[in-house]
Formats: C-alpha cells, sequence, structure tokens
C-alpha cells in the first residue's frame, strides 16, 4: 500500500435493508491531493463521505484515515467498535463542511469557530480566539465576527462553517456538496476559498456538482453511480474522455 | 344561455333597479367617499354584554353579603403574607424537581436504549393518568406502607440513616414529590418536544468537529432546545402556581390554606377567598411578564426574524458596537 495515502478505502460495503448503498468501493487519497467524487443522487458519494468520519457506519470492509481505521479498532479479522471518546478524537482530526451549512445559531461566528478549539482541544480562550480571528480573516470575514449566523447570507455561512472546520487544524477537509444550497451569485466566493484551501496543500474530498471547479481544482475526479466507483482519474480524463457509457450519460446531463 | 334563462331575468332585474338610481356622473371623482354600512349586530352585542357586565358589577358591589373592608384589612394580613411565601417556596422547588427530573426522562426517552426508553414511557403514562391531588395525598400517607425511611448498603445492617416516615413526609414534602413527579412527566414531554426540535445537522456538525455526546448536548443541542422549552415551560410554572392550591387539602398553609385559617375563625369565607385571589392574579400576571422578558433573552441568534422592538434594539446596538471596534482595530 502506498505510504504517501492519507485516506484508504477498500472493499467498503453498506446496506440499508436490501437497498446496497455502497457496493465494495476501494478509493486512495493521497496526502495534498483533491479528489472530486460526481455522481447521480443516490449514488452513495454522500454517504461514502459521511463513513470517512464515522458519521455514517458501515458494514465491511476497510476504511482507514493515517494508518487508523476510523470509528474502530481492528483485531485480526474483526472490527470493534471505538468508545465514543475516541471517535471524538479522530472525528476532531478530520474536518466536515455540510451542505446546508449547520452552523450553530445560538453562537455568534466567533463561538462558532472557536467552540471545537476550546471544548475539544482545551485551547485557552485567547489563544483560541486569536486562531478564529485569523481564520475568519482568511475566507473574508474579519469583518462579521460578532455576527450570529442567520444575520449572514448562505455564501458567507459557509465560508463560517469552512473556518470552523479548519480551527481544528484538520490533515483532511471533506466537503459534501457545500454549494448546493446556495443561491447561484453566492457559489463563486465559496469556491474561491475552497480553491485557495487546495492551493494550500490541504487534503480534500469533495462531493460536488460543479463541474467547472471539479476541472479547475480537483487532482483527480471519481465518478460514483449505485454505491460503486465507475470510473477515476485525472480531470481531464474522466470529463473530456469518459471510458464509462453511465459517466457520458452523467456528463451530458449536467454539462 | 338557455339553460339559464330562469335565473336571467331575476340578475337583469336586479341590475336594472339597481342601475337606474344611476345619473351620469358629472362631479369631481376625488370628491367620492365610501360611506360605511351601520352593523347593527356589532351595537347590539356590544350593548348587551356592557349591560350583563354591569348587572353583575352591581350584584357584586351593592351586596350587603360581602365586606369589602375586610378584603383590604387582610390582603397584607402577616398570614396571608406568609402563606403566599409558601406557595411561591412550593412552586419553584417543585418546578426545579419537575424541569431536572423532566429532562432525564426527556434523554431517556430518546436514547438507543429500549429499557430506559420503555421504563421512561411508563413513568410518563402512570403520572399523567393518576390525578395530582390523588398522588399527593398517597405520598402524604406513605407511613401506611413504609413505616421507616432508610439509606444503607444492601444487605448490610444496621441502615447509615434512617428516618420515621411521618416526621419526614410533612404536608410540604409531601405536595413538593406529589406534584413534582406528577409536573416531571408534562415537561419530559416538552423537553422531548424541544430537543426533538433542534435539527440533526446540529448533532452532526458538533460530532464532526470533535464534540463528545455529552458536549454535543450541554453546549449545542439543549441551549437552542431552550428556546422552544422554555415558553411552554413558563406556562406550566405559571399553572402550577396554581395548582399548589391543592396542597391546602393534606394540611400545607400556603395561599389558600392561610386564608382558609383564618376564614375559619372569622367565617368571612368569601372576602378571604377574594384575598387569596388578588394574590394569585397579581404574581400571574408578574410571571407573564418575566416570562415574556426571557423569551425575548433567548431570541439570541434569531432576532433578525424577530419583530420586537428590544430584540432589534439589541442588534443594532451590538453591530454599532463591532463595527465601531473594527474601525479602532484598522
Amino acid at each position: 500500500m502506498n505510504s504517501d495515502a492519507l485516506v484508504t478505502i477498500a472493499g467498503l460495503r453498506k446496506s440499508y435493508g436490501p437497498l446496497q448503498v455502497l457496493n465494495d468501493i476501494s478509493l486512495e487519497v493521497r496526502r495534498g491531493e483533491v479528489v472530486c467524487i460526481l455522481g447521480p443522487s443516490g449514488s452513495g458519494k454522500s454517504t461514502l463521505l459521511r463513513c470517512i468520519n464515522h458519521l455514517e457506519t458501515f458494514d465491511s470492509g476497510l476504511l482507514e484515515v493515517d494508518g487508523q481505521f476510523v470509528g474502530y479498532r481492528r483485531e485480526g479479522m474483526r472490527l470493534h467498535e471505538r468508545s465514543r471518546k475516541d471517535v471524538a478524537r479522530q472525528r476532531s482530526r478530520v474536518g466536515m463542511v455540510f451542505q446546508r451549512f449547520n452552523l450553530f445559531p445560538h453562537l455568534t461566528v466567533l463561538e462558532n469557530v472557536c467552540l471545537g478549539p476550546l471544548i475539544v482541544r482545551k485551547v485557552k480562550q485567547k489563544a483560541a480566539e486569536d486562531r478564529a480571528r485569523e481564520l475568519l480573516d482568511r475566507v473574508g470575514l474579519a469583518g462579521r465576527v460578532d455576527f450570529y449566523p442567520a444575520q449572514l447570507s448562505g455564501g458567507q455561512q459557509q465560508r463560517v462553517a469552512i473556518a470552523r472546520a479548519l480551527a481544528l487544524d484538520p490533515m483532511l477537509m471533506l466537503f459534501d456538496e457545500p454549494t448546493s444550497a446556495l443561491d447561484t451569485e453566492l457559489v463563486a466566493e465559496v469556491l474561491s476559498v475552497m480553491r485557495e484551501l487546495a492551493d494550500s496543500g490541504m487534503t480534500m474530498i469533495v462531493v460536488t456538482h460543479e463541474i467547472k471547479f471539479a476541472r479547475d481544482v480537483a487532482d483527480r475526479i471519481v465518478f460514483m453511480d449505485e454505491g460503486k466507483v465507475i470510473e477515476q482519474g485525472p480531470p481531464a480524463e474522466i470529463l473530456s474522455a469518459p471510458k464509462e457509457e453511465r459517466t457520458r450519460s452523467f456528463l451530458a446531463h449536467i454539462g | 344561455m338557455t339553460s339559464n334563462s330562469k335565473n336571467i331575468p331575476l340578475d337583469e332585474a336586479a341590475f336594472k333597479a339597481t342601475n337606474s338610481e344611476i345619473m351620469p356622473f358629472l362631479g369631481n371623482p376625488s370628491e367620492l367617499e365610501v360611506v360605511k354600512r351601520l352593523k347593527l349586530g356589532r351595537w347590539v352585542v356590544a350593548f348587551a354584554l356592557l349591560w350583563l357586565s354591569f348587572l353583575l358589577v352591581q350584584a357584586l358591589i351593592g351586596n350587603p353579603n360581602i365586606d369589602y373592608g375586610i378584603i383590604g384589612q387582610y390582603v397584607f394580613d402577616r398570614r396571608i403574607i406568609l402563606g403566599l411565601g409558601n406557595t411561591l417556596m412550593l412552586t419553584v422547588l417543585l418546578m426545579a424537581l419537575a424541569i431536572m427530573l423532566g429532562i432525564i426522562l426527556a434523554v431517556m426517552r430518546l436514547s438507543k436504549n429500549p429499557v430506559s426508553k420503555v421504563m421512561a414511557s411508563i413513568y410518563v403514562w402512570i403520572m399523567r393518568s393518576v390525578p395530582v391531588l390523588v398522588q399527593m395525598i398517597i405520598w402524604f400517607n406513605l407511613a401506611l406502607v413504609f413505616d421507616r425511611i432508610s439509606i444503607g448498603i444492601p444487605g448490610t445492617e444496621p441502615a447509615l440513616f434512617s428516618w420515621d416516615t411521618n416526621e419526614v413526609m410533612t404536608p410540604f414534602v409531601a405536595a413538593v414529590l406529589g406534584l413534582g413527579l406528577a409536573e416531571a412527566a408534562y415537561v419530559a414531554e416538552i423537553v422531548r418536544g424541544g430537543l426533538m426540535g433542534v435539527d440533526r445537522g446540529q448533532t452532526e456538525a458538533a460530532h464532526a468537529i470533535g464534540m463528545s455526546a455529552w458536549q454535543t448536548f450541554r453546549r449545542v443541542v439543549m441551549p437552542q432546545a431552550w428556546r422552544l422549552i422554555v415558553p411552554p415551560v413558563g406556562n406550566e410554572f405559571i399553572s402550577m402556581f396554581k395548582t399548589t392550591s391543592l396542597a391546602s387539602v393534606v394540611g400545607m398553609t400556603e395561599l389558600l390554606g392561610a386564608s382558609q385559617t383564618i376564614s375559619a375563625s372569622n367565617y368571612r369565607i368569601l372576602e378571604l377567598l377574594v384575598v387569596a385571589s388578588l394574590w394569585y392574579i397579581i404574581c400571574t400576571t408578574i410571571f407573564s411578564l418575566l416570562q415574556f422578558l426571557l423569551e425575548r433573552r433567548l431570541g439570541k441568534g434569531y432576532n433578525q426574524h424577530s419583530s420586537g422592538w428590544l430584540g432589534q434594539a439589541l442588534t443594532f446596538l451590538k453591530h454599532r458596537a463591532s463595527i465601531r471596534f473594527q474601525e479602532k482595530a484598522l
């Protein structure tokens, strides 16, 4: 196995009753790589992403981040569920950005970003705030620190959500359709923050419908359908000359 | 046309009748005014209501059997004020008990553990099915079943602590337990609703930044659930404040009990009931106001959608302050 790999997934399966949501998924993501997952809705791409930080459980298979199973401890051929405390610690090293932002509405922007470091990492108040201001500045929201989420536009909220995830210095960032809930004119501001993040060398897995972003930013595109990885490769190859019929018809619909 | 022919002559007649009154209009159209119809029914109803009220007030004020001097004399009577104090203390204690237990019950009902789920449901079912007055009398008579209350290590003798049940189970304790334990069931349902009202994404987001289940509950879910829980629990508080009058049945001298003690010696039963009622009205009004203010405060972060002048003013001042702060920083 490639020692460069940050995320290693092999033979991952999950089903809800008779419905196979993830059907023998294998995928590797190297450090610093940006991978975009494309696919029709219901193809299992969000479920896969949520498995990576154990927001979803899976039935069988291998899923390691930084050489560790997330949410499980392997003994022989068995995976034992880890304690909730261990899971929490593991999760704090993987940042997640949700489609619907999920900012904490009762906290200000600054408090949203500080909460993780303060509570999970026990960072001092002053240090946490300084770092949060720095991150909010980076996502272009230095002037909004004392606002509540409801007072911000969707694009601004999503940028706060990115800052909140970054506050824990994650080694991997997961994006679950980060622009799907946004008005079209707000999509660009979020994508530009993500682009900047990718340029800074962050390892990212992005579930998205933004073909242009995928083409410009991704190192690799993974196309999924019906719980399977149909094909993967560099953007130019997948987007311009897909080998599989299903990829072709999907791109024809979305493009 | 032909199928409707029977109706048409009528409509035409009506149309012509009104139309024939209209002369070609030559004046200034902007001077045309609308004259409202006299709503006779409204006036009749309003007058009837006012008349009935007048009769009622007249019957009360002019009644030789009510001595209004007595009411004024007893409103600030020491025993009444002490009774009011007991009522307030009872309400606060039983609501504190009910809220703490209610939160635990709500969490149990929402937990994935089937046993705690079922146990909490059974508790809520029984407590909501037995009248609180009956529950209170049961607690008061606990000594009939358990003559001593003991705390010890099971299997060892003697117990570490032991009390005579009759000494412990005073009317006050019976009232706190009888009303508080039953009220917990109602609060549990309110809290459960509040917890379910918080978006699942909030829990996921908290988990995603590595917060534990307890941290998520305390720092993310509960503060948001409060906003949904406080208004109905406030109503429960106000309602319980009045329900405490039942405690007079087990001999507690709360507000009603105190007024009955006095009327037992001076026979001014109605006057003293009015005295008690006045205090119930005063306190209920104050509580309603406090509840209103508390709800305002809990609107923090949601003010954008509220049209309350206070919330808006606060939000506005906050923005001003933060903008000034940033200008300074620059």
